[in-house]
């Protein structure tokens, strides 16, 4: 049980280090935000499921908390990303990209 | 008088449950207390949960609920492997769009689970919800595609397993 439970915290702990580096992968802002609230969520997922196979007691607790957090994350996101959206910020295209490298070459 | 009840029952079953799960014991004194406290918030608070009005009753509602929570995580889990994918690649293959897509959600409860599923699931991410229009953020959209297809594609997998339970 208290293996098993370490375990499943290690793959959330995964999760939530690959959300961070996705977010200093990804191209702009909406990308990011999609790379953290998924791998946050399901990081977090993760810790409570171990920490409730380590303290078996606390089970409704983190139950509550587990409710919670799928809950509010989306909206939060969602919320911060309609913020962004409305404010002007375009979504990042790869043609741009290759046209800005281009044009680097060109005045090269 | 039926139709003005339920939402009372609703929200005082709610709060009762949340009060049993965080004290986590039986005890007659806790129960008691919980029982007032979530009868008085109860009272105040049903008039303005219109939100609640969304849910759908009928003979099937757990059954519902439940294969979409399980639809919901096996998507989640699928989502965050792909996301793992995609920021361990060396060259990130992703073709970032805003797309729009119609669903047909009618209640807001109903609309806020398709937003929430819509966010925690492969690459996409829920920006705006107006009407019957959601505006998301596709991470990799494939090129030429029309209203129909977009929404076949993201949401009808979740409306079928949400309309067990919400409107």
């Amino acid at each position: 049980m208290h293996l098993a439970g370490e375990i499943i915290l290690l793959i959330g702990a995964i999760f939530v280090f690959l959300g961070a580096l996705g977010l200093l992968r990804m191209p702009d802002v909406y990308n990011r935000i999609q790379v953290g609230t998924k791998a946050v969520t399901l990081g977090s997922i993760g810790i409570i499921i171990g920490v409730a196979l380590i303290n078996p007691l606390w089970w409704s607790k983190l139950l509550v908390i587990l409710g919670f957090i799928l809950l509010t994350s989306p909206v939060s996101s969602s919320a911060i990303t309609k913020a962004f959206y409305r404010s002007g910020i375009a979504p990042w295209r790869e043609t741009e990209k290759n046209k800005n490298q281009d044009e680097k070459e060109a005045s090269l | 008088m039926k139709k003005n009840s339920s939402p009372y029952l609703l929200t005082f079953f709610a709060c009762w449950l949340l009060w049993l799960l965080l004290t986590a014991s039986f005890a007659t004194d806790e129960l008691l207390s919980g029982f007032l406290i979530s009868l008085v918030i109860s009272l105040i608070t049903a008039p303005k949960m219109n939100i609640l009005n969304g849910l759908n009753f009928h003979w099937a509602f757990l059954i519902g609920l439940v294969r979409y929570l399980v639809y919901f995580f096996y998507a989640l889990i699928k989502a965050n492997l792909d996301l793992a994918k995609r920021v361990l690649s060396k060259d990130m293959k992703i073709n970032p769009r805003m797309v729009e897509i119609e669903t047909t959600m009618q209640s807001d409860l109903g609309k806020l689970f398709l937003a929430n599923s819509i966010t925690l699931t492969p690459g996409t991410l829920t920006v705006d919800v107006n009407e019957n229009r959601l505006l998301v953020h596709w991470i990799d959209c494939p090129e030429n595609t029309d209203l129909d297809a977009i929404t076949h594609t993201i949401v009808s997998k979740f409306e079928n397993y949400l309309k067990g339970f919400v409107r």
